[in-house]
């Protein structure tokens, strides 16, 4: 068997950098058809980054991402689009139009992709919802609803078109643990009944060990860590030890200094603040 | 200056390439922007045209009185209103009320990352988003252009009718006497281009919003401003060209 054909996603020697502070430093790795992989590591390490790579919002400074085994670094908007409709996406906010029904949110991608009547679109729109436990809320705006339900809104409406592939980032965060529970089963039920691939960026070491097939760690702009649940739950390397039982004390640094901190988020540096910092300390 | 470049070019393309190429834009959300940019804005216009009207009548009866040429009030009122206030100030109260709404509107869909959903659903929010303003847009202000220019000539009628000596049948005759139809059309070329100035330059604002509410806020004000001078001068540009140039 060709072990490429059966790659979703081929990430190779992606690096991403913001002037010069490198957050992403040649990172590589593979997803196959049928994996749930969950991406975690601690805040501001470029999860989200290396997310909005693979979704094409964000061109790499060098490397290459490859969807479905088509390069979409170097495409163009309209070739982006075509591979796009074989995916969806879960944000973390659910980023549903604040402007449109639960419903229609729903039913966007049906009526702008498909042919459906309107009645098959209903239908579809209804079985989605029912899905995630929000039957009957097709009518209500999303600022009437909590935030949990919108990403659960959010998660219907990223299966839609019923993507071989999705990606969620933190998928359970802001969920009750049962929501979360049946967020994850769904996951699940997906990646095993359809053999659609997950990609997942998480924070939840719960939900994270129950879903996935394969776990990676970032740090440092690279992969600290890879492997199947057991493999990370056993791991020699005392920072995935710290990250996965969630201690205070260990090798991840944890306060970071300011200059640090804004070095870490890219921004510029913001002299005026540094000043009143000084000044406080000074006077303080 | 190149992202509004880009986004005007992307316009085109989607207005004039793509329905030839069976992606023909939906009308139910034009309708829908026609209503939120256009139906709503009409008492607005009303009552500024209708204040316009009356003021442009008092100063012109005040001036032409002391030539003894009162009846040429109908005729100064109409020139100004169809030629230059109808469309200049009309443009001001839709920049003020419409597109500042669209900046804001965009501007906060972006910071919470709608558009990056729309574009990651491979929907294209050019097309999805501004193409229906644009033309709504590019609708609705000459269509209010024309209704303000109405309403200002009732207002100019208020004056001559209940202040002065005139009667009804003689303004109106005065003023359609007074008026070409290039006063019509020059004031109508004029609306459509601040049309496509105000609607390009707010959905630029808002679709380039950066860092939180606090840009959104940054962006409405820029879109006012940019969409203010920028009307103005065009109006400058097209009256020397349309009165001065031939």
């Amino acid at each position: 068997m060709n072990a490429n054909a059966e790659n979703i996603i081929e990430v190779t020697k992606l690096v991403r950098k913001f002037g010069d502070r490198t957050v992403l430093d040649e990172i590589s790795f593979n997803v196959h058809r049928g994996e749930t992989v969950v991406i975690m590591g601690g805040s501001g390490c470029g999860k989200s980054t290396l997310l909005r790579h693979m979704i094409g919002s964000m061109k790499p400074t060098s490397g290459v991402v490859k969807l479905f085994g088509e390069e979409i670094t170097m495409m163009k908007e309209r070739e982006l689009e075509r591979v796009r409709l074989r995916f969806g996406m879960l944000f973390q906010s659910g980023a549903l139009l604040a402007s449109q029904t639960v419903g229609e949110n729903v039913a966007l991608p049906l009526l702008q992709h498909t042919d459906k009547s309107p009645d098959e679109i209903e239908e579809i729109v209804k079985k989605k919802l029912e899905m995630v436990g929000l039957t009957g809320f097709e009518d209500l705006k999303p600022d009437e609803i909590s935030g949990g339900m919108k990403k659960r809104v959010g998660l219907a409406r990223a299966l839609a078109l019923d993507p071989e592939l999705l990606f969620s980032d933190e998928p359970t965060s802001g969920l009750d643990p049962i929501m979360t529970a049946v967020v994850d089963e769904l996951t699940l039920k997906l990646t095993h009944g359809t053999h659609m691939t997950a990609v997942v960026v998480s924070h939840d070491m719960t939900s994270s060990f129950r879903i996935a097939t394969r776990m990676i760690m970032l740090g440092h702009g690279g992969i600290v860590a890879q492997g199947t649940p057991d493999e990370i739950r056993n791991s020699p390397n005392p920072e995935v030890q710290q990250f996965i039982h969630g201690e205070a004390d260990g090798p991840i640094p944890l306060n970071l200094s300011q200059e640090e901190h804004e070095d870490h988020q890219h921004v510029k540096p913001r002299p005026f603040v540094a000043a009143r910092h000084r000044f406080h300390r000074k006077t303080g | 200056m190149k992202n509004y470049l880009q986004l005007n070019l992307n316009l085109l393309y989607w207005i004039l390439i793509a329905p030839f190429t069976g992606q023909f834009f939906k009308i139910g959300p034009i309708f829908r922007q026609m209503v939120a940019i256009g139906v709503r804005a009409t008492p607005m216009v009303a009552l500024t045209a209708f204040s316009v009207g009356v003021t442009l009548a008092m100063q012109a009866a005040h001036s032409l009185e002391s030539l003894g040429a009162e009846m040429y009030i109908p005729d100064l009122v109409m020139l100004t209103l169809l030629r230059e206030m109808g469309p200049v100030l009309i443009a001001v109260i839709v920049i003020g009320r419409s597109g500042s709404a669209v900046a804001a509107e965009l501007g906060t869909m972006k910071v919470s990352e709608e558009i990056e959903a729309l574009e990651v659903m491979a929907i294209n929010p050019v097309q999805y988003l501004v193409v229906p303003r644009f033309l709504a847009m590019m609708v609705m202000l000459p269509a209010l252009t024309i209704f303000g220019n109405y309403i200002g000539i009732l207002g100019g009628w208020a004056v001559c009718r209940f202040a002065l000596d005139f009667n009804t049948a003689g303004y109106v005759l005065r003023a359609l006497e007074s008026a070409d139809t290039w006063d019509l059309y020059s004031g109508m070329i004029k609306s459509v281009v601040f049309a496509w100035l105000i609607i390009t330059i707010s959905c630029n604002a808002g679709l380039t919003v950066e860092g939180g509410a606090e840009g959104v806020g940054q962006a409405t004000t820029t879109s006012v401003v940019q969409a203010l001078l920028a009307m103005l001068v065009m109006n400058a540009v097209l009256t020397g060209i349309f009165f001065f140039a031939a």
